[in-house]
């Protein structure tokens, strides 16, 4: 049998902190369509980046029509005719379309003739169904036409293995359809596309192939024929397999914290993310959030955190509106918020352990006096929290961005928590830990439940759901599709509502949208 | 009468204009790639002592001129092996090449004061141009580094617009991380960019004291490193630009000049702070214009490139 185009074998990639890949494979034959799904954090983007040659691995070994290749650099795949369009483009803003699809080809191989090239690239790009002026600035273009500048820019360095990455987060509805049609055509011509999404939808439209990561590892390659979204999904998400070790708290619940009632928020693109999302939280209790990510996650986090405005509903916590209150009410009302973007929205990387610890709990009378900050006391205080939370860092003057990740996730959780929060709304905050970071992460957690917060666990990994949550609700397109106790959770029921089935059955709580039945007729699923 | 007085300051412009506009060229060249040179003035003196010293000991100004390259490519080596290869700040560098330049200028240069020439390269006059009213004197008149000049405008404009190299270059100052991930390796082109600015600068410096001058006197650039940095925004980075700034620059240097030899009642100071005056009105001025056209700078410029 004929080897596969492109084999990956047992990749490896490490960032401080963080494995990105940890033994990860995949195989590409010519004249497919291979999606690459997976969770955000899986690895995919760090597996693609290895074959692109924009990093190298720190084990494992890359084939190319079966012969081992190392991929030193960018210029070495492009030579190899790998061409990677990245999710935030590599086209230079000033310069034309031509000067970007020529930039760094052998060819022209000294005087450039702009006229000429951007002729054969207009009538390049025009035959390829990929329409674009060549003599505009990519400035002056829409992410769609700059995409098309992307994959023109590939297929001009004759690529034959074509990864896209993310490319359907960007563009419009019309637009994915021009751009599936393209690879469709790539496909035919023998080419290898490799498509990375969350989407399950798109998947099982466009793909022949289908290989899901989690954690930096391959779970599985399948035919698109062979599967479904709801496979797909559990595969992406896990199965559950700490099921037994479901978490039940001992305690009674006490009363309703959070309140969030018909949220209507959109998403950064004006698209609608929450579509009348309602759920409650009540003291001493973990609700988990299960869904694929991307269907409403972060813009309900953002919106509870007083970051997102929602155009329609109320949320309450503690009794208290803060509904487009702002981020400073919200902490009044007792909202702590632990980000998926640690580094960027929730710490300030460059600033100290100690500077960061205080961060919220500066302006209370025990750390300052009027403007001024008590040294002496805000020392002592941050570094009782860093004891407390086993934060492991050289000094509590060191940045916190030369902290690996475990331990910046410390500092965020001491600070977050320190204030007692009512509510803490805790979005991945076991993401690309190790094993200790994680066991201790999440300890952290329960103990906050013990002393009566309630929390709001969103993650992309079933397993963490349920080993941590006392109720878990299934998010799928801004809507809870449906709430149950972790306790005997139907693990079959909660996989099909995350591949968007709405099962018609009342769920244990009795909580399912009565809209759901509409929408039956549209799913794809069996 | 009338006449000869403005053909002179024409042909006077062009000649002052001439050291700026290699510089100024050089600096294009260097800003292009995306790194900032504030170490011209150093460059300039390193290279008009080191041409003259040479010029001196091998009796040939083309030796010199050549020693002149040479020596302001050493120094612009520094500073790419200091912005490029370190990574240390590009002002910082770039700022302590044009003292040590000048200080090393003066050290060598410390027994050429009062030396003449042992050959004086004359003009050569172009056959036939040379006869033509007005532009015959102001151009075709003039010495080989002059005539080398024209040719190297055209040259620097197509290298930078028309060629792959040149595209290579630019692309490197918009943007290193996208060049780089096209397959063009930005360090060399930044130490490209950077030793041809040196080595310009350089050139510059040895027509001042091989054939405007010509002698050797210490500090003899007197602030013109630092007026084609300014040209350089003033010529938003083309080399056309350039050569009209520098000639423009030129004239006001002679200007002044001349009213002082024409015994005019303004204070020399005055006049000898004319070319400076001007060279911060334009920077005012052009930095304002070309924010308003959206032009300017190469994006990167100033900023260390490191892959992730
Ligand atoms: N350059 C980097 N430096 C440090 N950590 C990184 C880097 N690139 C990726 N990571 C980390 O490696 C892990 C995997 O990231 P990667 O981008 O490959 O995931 P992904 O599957 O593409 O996710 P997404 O769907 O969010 O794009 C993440 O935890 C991420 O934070
Ligand atoms: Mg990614």
């Amino acid at each position: 049998m004929q080897p596969p185009l492109v084999e990956m074998r047992g990749i490896r990639k490490a960032f401080p902190g963080v494995v990105a890949n940890d033994g990860a494979s995949l195989e590409l034959r010519a004249g497919e369509v291979h999606a690459l799904l997976g969770e955000n954090g899986a690895g995919k983007t760090t597996l693609m980046n290895v074959l692109a040659g924009l990093y190298r691995p720190d084990a494992g070994e890359v084939l190319i029509g079966g012969r081992a290749v190392e991929i030193r650099s960018p210029g070495r795949a492009i030579a190899l005719g790998i061409g990677m369009v990245h999710q935030r483009f590599k086209l230079v803003p000033g310069f034309t379309v031509a000067e970007n699809v020529t930039l760094g080809m052998k060819e022209p191989r000294f005087v450039f003739h702009p006229r000429s090239i951007e002729d054969s690239i207009g009538a390049f790009a025009r035959d390829r169904g990929l329409p674009v002026d060549p003599r505009a600035r990519i400035r002056q273009l829409s992410v769609g036409e700059q995409q098309r500048v992307e994959i023109v820019k590939a297929l001009w360095r004759g690529a034959g293995i074509l990864i896209m990455d993310e490319p359907t987060a960007v563009l419009t509805p019309r637009e994915v359809r021009e751009l599936f049609g393209v690879m469709n055509r790539m496909a035919a011509e023998g080419k290898a596309v490799v498509f990375i999404t969350h989407k399950l939808s798109e998947v099982m439209e466009i793909a022949d192939r289908v290989t899901v990561m989690r954690h930096g590892r391959r779970a599985a390659t399948v035919e698109k024929a062979g599967t479904s979204p709801v496979e797909l999904a559990t595969l992406m998400m896990g199965r559950g397999h700490k099921a037994p070790a479901c978490d039940v708290h001992a305690g009674q619940p006490g009363p309703v914290v959070l309140e969030a009632l018909d949220l209507e928020a959109e998403g950064d693109r004006g698209e609608r993310a929450l579509r009348g999302l309602t759920l409650e939280i009540r003291a001493g209790e973990i609700l988990g959030i299960a869904g694929v990510a991307g269907n409403g996650q972060r813009e309900l986090a953002e919106a509870i955190a007083g970051l997102r405005r929602v155009t329609a509903g109320s949320i309450r916590v503690g009794g208290t509106d803060v509904t487009n209150a702002g981020p400073a009410r919200a902490i009044d009302a007792g909202v702590g918020y632990i980000p998926e973007d640690r580094l960027g929205t929730g710490l300030a990387a460059g600033m100290s352990v100690a500077e960061n610890l205080i961060m919220k709990a500066y302006r209370g009378a025990e750390l300052s006096t009027g403007p001024f900050l008590r040294r002496g006391r805000t020392v002592e205080w941050s570094r009782r929290l860093a004891e407390r939370f086993r934060i492991k860092t050289p000094s509590l003057d060191t940045p916190v961005s030369s902290l690996s990740g475990g331990n910046a996730q410390r500092v965020l959780l001491a600070r977050e928590t320190a204030s007692r929060p009512k509510l803490i709304v805790a979005a991945h905050p076991t993401r690309g830990l190790d094993v200790a970071a994680t066991d201790h992460i999440r300890a952290i957690l329960r103990e906050q439940r013990r002393a009566g917060s309630a929390v709001l666990l969103i993650s992309g990994d079933l397993d963490e759901i349920m080993a941590l949550s006392d109720r878990i609700a299934v998010l799928y397109e801004g809507e809870i599709l449906g709430t149950f106790p972790c306790a005997g959770a139907d693990l079959e029921r909660i996989g099909l509502m995350m591949g968007g089935v709405r099962t018609s059955g009342p769920a244990r709580e009795g909580t399912t949208v009565p809209s759901c039945m509409r929408r039956h007729g549209r799913l794809r699923t069996k | 009468m009338e006449m000869d007085a403005v053909t002179a300051l024409l042909a006077a412009a062009v000649g002052a204009g001439t050291p700026l506009l290699y510089a100024a060229l050089g600096e294009i060249l260097c800003e292009r790639s995306g790194v900032l040179n504030l170490g011209v003035e150093g460059m300039m003196l390193v290279g008009a002592v080191c041409g003259f010293l040479a010029a001196v000991e091998t009796k040939s100004p083309g030796a010199g001129v050549a020693a002149a390259m040479l020596a302001g490519g050493a120094l612009a080596a520094v500073h790419a092996f200091m912005t490029v290869t370190l990574r240390v700040n590009q002002i910082i560098s770039g700022l302590a090449l044009a003292l040590f330049g000048t200080g090393v200028s003066s050290y060598l240069g410390k027994h050429l004061i009062g030396v003449p020439l042992p050959v004086t390269p004359g003009p050569l006059p172009i056959p036939g141009l040379a006869d033509l009213p007005v532009v015959g004197a102001v151009l075709f008149s003039r010495d080989p580094l002059v005539y080398a000049s024209y040719l190297l405008v055209p040259t620097a404009w197509f290298w930078i617009h028309r060629t792959r190299p040149g595209l290579h270059l630019r692309a490197v100052g918009e943007d290193p991380a996208t060049a780089d991930a096209a397959g063009v390796n930005v360090y060399r082109v930044r130490y490209a960019g950077i030793l041809a600015g040196g080595m310009l600068a350089g050139l510059g410096g040895a027509y001042l004291s091989l054939f405007y001058a010509p002698c050797w006197v210490e500090n003899m650039t007197a602030g013109r490193g630092w007026i084609a940095l300014a040209l350089v925004i003033f010529a938003v980075w083309s080399p056309l630009r350039a050569l009209a700034g520098a000639w423009l620059f030129g004239g006001i240097e002679a200007l002044g000049f001349r009213i002082q030899v024409l015994g005019a009642v303004v204070s020399p100071f005055f006049l000898k702070m004319l070319p400076y005056l001007f060279t911060i009105a334009v920077l005012v001025f052009f930095t304002a214009w070309n924010r308003r056209r959206r032009i300017g700078a190469p994006e990167a410029l100033g900023l260390p490139y490191e892959r992730e």
